[in-house]
């Protein structure tokens, strides 16, 4: 069935369309003149402005690796994060500590960490699932490289991302 | 032979070319940067201060892309359509007066006594490109680009002619530089009571003269191809139009040939109805050299103006409908510009102007 779309009657000065281009020319010419006086809010000019400063508590960056306030990488190589992590970026090899050490009782660290960036895709699940509280999400987005390896970041890249983290949990004192 | 009017001529075309070619970069640059502007966008700003070397970025990309020759193509009339559609606005800026006189010298290239029949003969030859690029693409879109922008330009050329008559009717010659001349001595055609202000006439005058303006720069942003009768080069209807099967520099000459058009009718607009290079209070270039500078700043600045309010117009309305344009065309302002001869002459003669 034909649906016929209603047409609205203009009567003369409408139908000589003058008044309505003149008011589209000056509508544009309001935004020509907001832009220019920059009243008119536009978009961030990524290189030389940036979000950091303006990133919520909540962003998920970079995954790194955190030391305490002993200077101990915290993880424990337990592989719960190589296990949880979706797109298989992480690849741990777990090491021995040695029975005369301080923290002997801890028996395992990451001999490796690597984690691939190029897989990586900042979902979080491994800050979510270690137990140590040993791997942050940071807020470094800007992870580029020339090469595959450039984007493998390794466990002295990660730490140095990570730094220190103070309080939490601090379950391997000696004291405690 | 006159060796200073050769030499005089060569000097004038070689600045007047360069300066035009370089005008041409600029304003794509400002096209681009108005229409940023009024969709609330920034534009190029990245290459140079404000992005003001963008021009250069441009036209190195089109030199050093593949000059690519699909086979399917007339060969040669797909390489003359480029050139074709380049030169004649160039040619045309030949009779515009662009300045008074500089040491003497009139700042005009060709001050020929048929001015504007020279402006529309060559002007009209800008189709050709357009048809053979359309044609010689052997593929649809720019087939129909092609037959849509000859049907266009065929019909916006008659209201084009008519409606520059009511000026050769005031002024009595064809000669550009005349009609400049005319409009220092009684007032820009459009606004002739200007310095008059008790003469009837010129008040009664100012309404046709309007009216030619309007037809006439309608006219000429349908010539030119620009939006809103960007027909030929419809992007979301024909995919590009006549152009879809070129690249590189050969698309680059289609693209800068319509900028190029656009200034030429800019000047043309402005030598008809704005007085050239005349602007009241300033002498012309026989009191001095510095005042010969100004006269060609105060033309180029009234083209430029022209030129914002083409993007101005092209940013602001939507394309034709193709029945649309040739209504338009035919049933009005055809019939306007006719009706308006008839006005000017009546008026003409009643008040003796």
């Amino acid at each position: 069935m034909a649906i016929t779309v209603p047409r609205p009657n203009l009567n003369w000065r409408e139908r000589m369309f003058l008044p309505a281009i003149a008011a589209g020319l000056l509508i544009t010419l309001k935004h020509f003149k907001n832009m220019i006086l920059r009243r008119t809010k536009v978009t961030m000019e990524y290189p030389e402005e940036k979000w950091d400063p303006n990133l919520p508590e909540h962003y998920r960056g970079a995954p790194a690796l955190v030391r305490d306030t002993d200077g101990r990488v915290r993880c424990v190589a337990c592989q719960l994060c190589e296990f949880i992590c979706p797109p298989r970026a992480i690849k741990i090899i777990p090491g021995e500590i040695s029975k005369t050490d301080r923290f002997a009782k801890v028996e395992k660290y990451p001999e490796e960490f690597d984690i691939d960036m190029v897989r990586c895709i900042f979902c979080g699940m491994c800050e979510e699932v270690c137990p140590e509280q040993a791997i942050y999400l940071r807020k470094d987005y800007a992870i580029t490289g020339f090469t595959r390896e450039d984007m493998m970041h390794h466990k002295d890249k990660l730490l140095e991302i990570g730094g220190v983290m103070h309080g939490v949990v601090l379950k391997w004192n000696e004291k405690k | 032979m006159d060796y200073f009017f050769i030499g005089t001529s060569l000097i004038k075309i070689v600045c007047l070319l360069g300066f035009v070619l370089g005008l041409m970069n600029y304003a794509v640059y400002a096209e681009r940067r108005v229409s940023a502007l009024i969709q609330d966008r920034l534009g190029p700003n990245r290459v140079g201060p404000a992005g003001l070397l963008q021009p250069i970025a441009d036209a190195g990309k089109f030199l050093l892309k593949e000059q690519f020759t699909p086979a399917h193509v007339n060969k040669l009339y797909y390489w003359l359509a480029p050139c074709l559609a380049m030169v004649p606005p160039v040619i045309t800026i030949a009779v515009v007066p662009f300045g008074s006189t500089l040491f003497g010298v009139p700042m005009v290239i060709a001050d020929i006594n048929v001015g504007i029949l020279f402006v529309f003969a060559i002007a009209s030859l800008g189709v050709y490109g357009i048809v053979l690029g359309g044609w010689a693409s052997n593929s649809k879109y720019p087939f129909l680009g092609g037959v849509r922008s000859s049907s266009q330009m065929i019909s916006y050329e008659l209201s084009l002619g008519l409606a520059v008559i009511p000026i050769f009717l005031l002024v009595g010659n064809l000669r550009l530089t005349s009609v400049v001349q005319y409009q220092i001595d009684h007032g820009w055609l459009i606004a002739p009571f200007i310095g008059d202000w008790t003469n009837l006439g010129k008040w009664l005058l100012a309404i046709p003269m309007f009216i030619s303006f309007l037809v006439f720069i309608i006219a000429v942003l349908a010539e030119t191809n620009r939006l809103p009768f960007d027909l030929p080069e419809a992007e979301q209807e024909l995919a590009g139009g006549y152009h879809t099967e070129y690249a590189s520099m050969k698309f680059g000459l289609f693209f800068l040939g319509e900028y190029i058009a656009m200034i030429t009718g800019s000047g043309i607009i402005v030598t008809l109805f704005f007085g050239g290079w005349h602007l009241p209070g300033i002498p012309d270039g026989s009191h001095g050299w510095i005042f010969g500078l100004i006269n060609i700043a105060v033309f180029f600045a009234k083209v430029a103006a022209l030129i914002f309010l083409f993007m101005w117009v092209r940013w602001t309305l939507p394309r034709f409908r193709w029945d649309q344009l040739m209504r338009l065309g035919w049933l009005f302002f055809f019939e306007i510009a006719l009706v308006n001869i008839f006005v000017v002459a009546i008026i003409l003669i009643y008040f003796h102007l």
